[in-house]
């Protein structure tokens, strides 16, 4: 495949295409669009962690004026647990039917017992409180550690684990050589337990839908979502109404980070909508967002490492115990597969264990399980740095990575990063400035899969001469910027002329997710095939203008041109000359393409934190931060240093001050701004990047993904940082200010063994 | 479905007159910047709301014949910081009402408000103690004025009796080397509500501290005026010594609680070390540095 | 509830609607006037997503009932551009990458414009402080802080 190298647009930092309506006001989210005739919905929700159901008394409800519909359990389609998984990607439909309605047990507080729409938000409120729930509470546990004590309340009594009912859920591992024999051959072994609390993905827009069903069953859905096609497979499956008859529009969204890849409201709102015969709008507040969608895993992680005096790693364990909520399905994949990859160990042995409890169920957050797991391992390797008396960062390159080393998760890598973010992190500017009294430096790296994935696109050249693109996933990063510098690059053209704009279930082909830093590699993928495909349209057109083979023709600069002087002497055609003529030449110009896009590889970014602290208060403040990404081609800088920027303030949060707050009754205590504590303007320093390119030779224009990797690194690198101000480990997060105070007033710790 | 009824009185009588009569169903809206907040959450679902704005006693700032100055309840603390001299005699006051929220809630939010609200955390309430200000409040019964730190009666909670509306707050004439300051704790540095919150005000003479109040809150159900505190520094150039033991004052008159915001021992512990920060601030505006 | 009527001033234009007594003006942007730009992130005030100004003062639209605004002059996004021309602050935006999802910017630079006319040379910790009423979760903030600066000196050059 031939790079594309011209950098005319590529590279360049172009205005995104839905810009102008984002900073004047005009951009639809999901929240911003009515329908005539549209009423709103309202969730009931449990007030008890753990019940079982006995029943629902609606009848009250249903008879207040306004109200049009009530719906239950009854009108979700069930899929029975013995019947065994039913997959739509990662999500098991078994979990997503019961984690949008509660069936015969309520398994968190916030979790959907009953949904009213009614005339006003008001009086959908007011009926919610009409609906008569009896539940027989049930003991329940939140933390993992309780969770998994042999006298813990099972939530699913079918989950056996060991032969019993458990809330261990599931368990994975990676395994290379022996562990046993490894940590045997090693100078120095460190072995650490690291907490952390369950984080919100935080995303600005709270969930909203407008849904409409016809009496002839076909039903149009705006969302904020990240994915048309699985809002559409999932409300289908949820409610029974063919995919076919479902035009799931996605609305512009909010943010998402992972946190809208699954539906909550739609289902309902579908079912509201088809039994009321009008449009149902539901948005959530604040407050359910944060009681009822799911926040990421608390953890708990033991991580062993070895290394021999020389600085080389012989061994290295982790267990990774990630909460998963109300039901299976931790990111447990990404904390064992993801934390050791940077490296090239021989024996390793990585576990993973997914533990229900009762809280609401966990949703994807930014590389998954990644973050976590990282924050463990890149703290050990430390330690085991600080004992060997070598620096951090040349330790790592003394154990990186590199083309040919076979991952922990399976497959071997081809030319990778890895070893250039170190080195860029050495020499940057940041790794060498002076450090002041009460500041401290800390390192981490990280990685994160990526992934392919299915993708559709359509190019379609106007009648005038310009370009629309239409794409499958919706832009929550500044794909369409991407696209759009892509298109042009490739026909030539000023990017201005290019259109990029998100099809619907029913105008565009299947595209998979928004999520897994895959959007622009597989729509470039998609776009540049249809555009390519385009090109050649338009050199067959000009060659039988001219009268010479096509393959005398080339395009270049928005225009067909002989190949030679040798093929002829032709004025060029351009793209507007060519698109007027199209009718009388076969017809409308465009293209479109689907596939399921390979060649995704890996991200590793490795990043520097400076932090100063106030020991008098224990506030720890990050004064510097520099992220290095291989990115592998930054198509727009901006928008890739934009996701490194986002990802690093969220880290940052996580390290420093969010985690979620139960009450003795098990419900969240801090379910809003006030006291879910994410940085604000005046928390962080300016956040520098330093992009390294190493093309993705799979890909035409060289993409990698690089929306996750770059909250991977990050907590690991604030804790090493104060540690290297304190010379205090944590080894739970956050490291606010009454836990930092707490252990600097503990007496010094022994050395290290 | 509750009825709400939503009147802006122009005259103090009317709005003690309508907010008598709707006794207990009854709210008053100065910037309501808690009010609608908990209006929103269903914390409080109030029958008739008084809107005070148009009140001009309400929203006045002025400087008293004798140097003191009066602020109308309603006041905003981007009003209070826009007056030319206000913040010059009384910085500490002036930073703890702008440290309330964002600068947005700080387009609305009073002190009347942040005081009537009855958070045992709210910014401005340490500092309006230390200032030693009287609020004056009018009720059916006529007009009466309050010793500010006499105000709160617990979270959520006044001493005001029903009917009785805040009118304003009057800060005394402030002796030459006067001046204060208001600090606090918070894990962000912005947007939390207060885990210590601390105001000091002092006059000083020659190096020597003449007068002292100190204002601590939410360490306790109410705002503290800590008197052994001021004792401590009263008579000290604010040496080491004399700031150790107010701080230590300071802590002993804790009385917090463990929640989402701060432990028992955090807050104790942070309550001297504030106290120390702040003492050294308002001492250098004080000697004019 | 019976209806309340308000008569107010919205981005220069006088405007009359309708509204629940205990609507706030986010509730009556986004409902009777139609004007979407103003988002709701929290209803709580600490997001600053519903951000407008009330007699030129940066407020939240969220914190204010709609019956307040009667008699004021209401300052929104939609009236930040003058017809086609964008304000210097919207264009900076656009072309430093100063936003990403969108949700957060009509806040933000219904605020910055209050901070310019306030302070027309802020330092960096000037801007942050007064932006901290804004959050924003895709951005980290970096490039939106740099905005307003050169946004900032290029108005302060003309």
């Amino acid at each position: 495949m031939n790079l594309v190298t011209n950098n005319k647009w590529i590279g360049q930092r172009t205005i995104r295409p839905d810009g102008m309506d984002k900073v004047t006001g005009r951009a639809q989210f999901a929240a911003d669009t009515t329908m005539p005739g549209m009423i709103w919905g309202k969730v009931l929700r449990s007030p008890h962690p753990h019940a079982r159901i006995r029943s629902i008394d609606t009848s009250k409800a249903e008879k207040l004026p306004g109200v049009k519909a009530v719906v239950t359990a009854k009108d979700i389609v069930d899929f029975p647990i013995a019947k065994g998984a039913v997959m739509l990607g990662i999500q098991d439909m078994r979990w997503m039917c019961r984690n949008v309605m509660a069936r015969d047990k309520a398994l968190f507080p916030g979790h959907p017992v009953a949904a009213v729409a009614a005339t006003t938000e008001a009086i959908a409120a007011e009926a919610c409180k009409l609906i008569e729930v009896d539940y027989e509470v049930l003991p329940w546990s939140i933390e993992i550690e309780d969770a998994i004590k042999p006298d813990a309340a099972v939530l699913h009594e079918f989950n056996k684990f060991e032969g019993k009912p458990s809330n261990i859920a599931g368990r994975l591992e990676h395994k290379k050589g022996d562990i046993a024999e490894g940590f045997k051959k090693a100078d120095v072994v460190i072995e650490r337990t690291f907490t952390t609390r369950p984080v919100h993905q935080g995303y600005i827009e709270p969930h909203a839908c407008l849904i409409s069903v016809a009496s002839d069953g076909k039903t149009t859905i705006w969302s904020s979502s990240q994915g048309q096609f699985m809002v559409r497979a999932m409300t289908s499956m949820l409610t029974g109404i063919p995919q076919s008859d479902i035009r799931a529009i996605p609305a512009e969204i909010g943010g998402g980070f992972g946190g809208k890849t699954i539906v909550y409201l739609e289902p309902l709102a579908t079912m509201l909508a088809k039994k009321s015969g009008r449009p149902v709008k539901m948005v959530m507040t604040r407050e359910e967002v944060m009681r009822a969608t799911g926040p990421t895993s608390g953890s708990k992680s033991t991580v062993k490492i070895g290394a021999t005096k020389d600085g080389k790693i012989t061994a290295a364990h982790g267990t990774f115990y990630l909460q998963a909520g109300a039901f299976p399905g931790s990111p447990i994949r990404g904390a064992a597969g993801c934390s050791f990859t940077p490296y090239d160990i021989p024996n390793l042995l990585s576990e993973g264990y997914d533990v229900v409890s009762n809280r609401s169920k966990v949703a994807a957050y930014r590389a998954p399980g990644a973050p976590i797991g990282a924050y463990a391992v890149e703290c050990v390797l430390d330690e085991v740095a600080e004992a060997l008396k070598m620096d951090p960062l040349d330790f790592r390159l003394k154990n990186a990575a590199k083309e040919g080393t076979k991952a922990a998760h399976g497959p071997t890598f081809p030319r990778i990063g890895y070893i250039e973010t170190v080195e860029a992190a050495k020499n940057s500017d940041h790794y060498k400035a002076p450090l002041g009294k009460l500041q401290g430096r800390g390192v981490a790296s990280g990685f994160w899969f990526n992934a392919g994935g299915e993708s559709s696109a359509q190019v379609n050249i106007t009648e005038d001469g310009n370009v629309v693109v239409t794409t499958g996933h919706p832009d929550i990063g500044g794909s369409r910027a991407g696209i759009a510098n892509i298109c042009a690059e490739l026909l030539g053209i000023d990017y201005r002329r290019i259109s990029v704009i998100i099809g619907d279930t029913q105008t565009v082909g299947f595209s998979n997710l928004t999520g897994g830093s895959r959007v622009l590699f597989a729509s470039s993928m998609v776009v540049t095939q249809s555009t390519e495909k385009i090109i050649q349209t338009l050199r067959e057109r000009a060659a039988k203008i001219w009268e010479i083979d096509p393959e005398a023709v080339k395009w270049e600069n928005g225009a067909a041109h002989p190949v030679s002087p040798n093929a002829g002497q032709f004025e060029p055609l351009t793209l507007e000359q060519l698109a007027e003529k199209a009718p009388a030449m076969g017809g409308p110009i465009g293209a479109g393409v689907q596939l399921n896009t390979t060649g995704a590889d890996g991200g590793f970014g490795t990043h520097v934190c400076d932090v100063e602290v106030d020991v008098d208060l224990g506030i720890a403040r990050v004064i510097r931060y520099t992220a290095v990404q291989d990115v592998g081609r930054a198509i727009h800088p901006g928008y890739v240093e934009g996701q490194l920027q986002g990802g690093v303030a969220q880290g940052i949060g996580w390290a420093l001050n969010e985690e979620y707050i139960y009450t003795k009754e098990g419900k969240v205590d801090n379910p809003g701004f006030l006291d879910y504590r994410m940085p604000v303007c005046s928390d962080l320093p300016m956040l520098d990047c330093i992009m390294v390119e190493i093309p993705n030779p799979k890909h035409p224009q060289g993409v990698k993904g690089v929306g996750e990797v770059p909250l991977v690194p990050v907590m690991a690198a604030v804790a090493n940082a104060i540690y290297n101000a304190l010379g205090k480990r944590f080894y739970a997060l956050p490291m606010s200010p009454p836990k930092v105070l707490e252990k600097l007033d503990e007496p010094t710790q022994q050395a290290a063994e | 479905m509750t009825e709400l009824r939503y009147l802006a009185p122009d005259t103090l009588d009317e709005a003690v007159g309508a907010f008598a009569k709707a006794g207990s169903a009854a709210r008053i809206l100065a910037g309501g910047t808690d009010l609608l907040v908990q209006m929103r959450s269903g914390v409080l679902k109030p029958g008739v709301i008084v809107d005070i704005k148009k009140i001009p006693e309400m929203t006045a700032i002025e400087q008293t014949a004798d140097g003191g100055f009066r602020i109308g309840a309603a006041v905003s603390g981007m009003a209070l910081a826009e007056h030319k001299s206000f913040g010059k005699v009384w910085p500490g006051v002036l930073e703890a009402v702008n440290l309330i929220g964002s600068k947005q809630v700080q387009g609305r939010a009073s002190a009347g408000g942040n005081l009537c609200n009855g958070s045992p955390a709210g910014d401005s309430v340490p500092a309006m103690v230390a200032a030693g200000a009287i609020v004056t409040v009018q009720g059916p019964n006529g007009r009466r004025d309050i010793k500010v730190e006499d105000v709160p009666a617990g979270p959520g909670r006044t001493n005001l009796k029903p009917g009785e509306i805040l009118v304003s707050f009057t800060l005394p004439p402030r002796p030459a080397g006067s001046s204060d300051a208001y600090l606090r704790m918070i894990p962000r540095t912005e947007m939390d509500i207060a885990v210590v919150g601390v105001g000091v005000s002092l006059t000083m003479k020659d190096g020597v501290v003449t007068a002292a109040r100190v204002g601590l809150g939410a360490v306790a159900p109410i705002v503290l005026l800590v008197e052994d505190a001021a004792k401590a520094l009263i008579g000290s150039k604010l040496d080491d010594a004399a700031l150790a033991k107010a701080a230590a004052a300071c802590s002993a008159a804790c009385r917090p609680i463990d929640d989402k915001r701060g432990t028992i021992a955090y807050r104790t512990r942070v309550a001297g070390v504030l106290l120390k920060r702040t003492a050294a601030i308002a001492a250098k505006r004080a000697q004019g540095k | 509830m019976a209806k309340v009527h308000v008569t107010t001033s919205i981005n220069g234009e006088p405007m009359e609607f309708l509204c629940e007594p205990n609507d706030t003006m986010l509730d009556a942007l986004r409902g009777p006037l139609g004007l979407t730009g103003s988002k709701e992130g929290c209803a709580s005030g600490d997001c600053g997503a519903c951000s407008i100004t009330l007699d030129d003062h940066l407020v939240c639209s969220c914190l204010m009932l709609a019956v307040e605004s009667e008699g004021h002059e209401i300052g929104t996004i939609e009236g930040m551009a003058q017809g086609e021309k964008l304000h210097p602050l919207q264009q900076k935006f656009l072309e430093m990458a100063a936003l990403q999802c969108g949700i957060c910017t009509s806040g933000m630079l219904v605020a910055s414009d209050a901070l310019l006319k306030k302070n027309p040379d802020p330092t960096e910790e000037e801007v942050r402080f007064w932006l901290a009423g804004n959050l924003c979760r895709c951005t980290g903030y970096d490039k939106i802080v740099r905005a307003v600066m050169e946004t900032a000196a290029e108005m302060r050059a003309q």
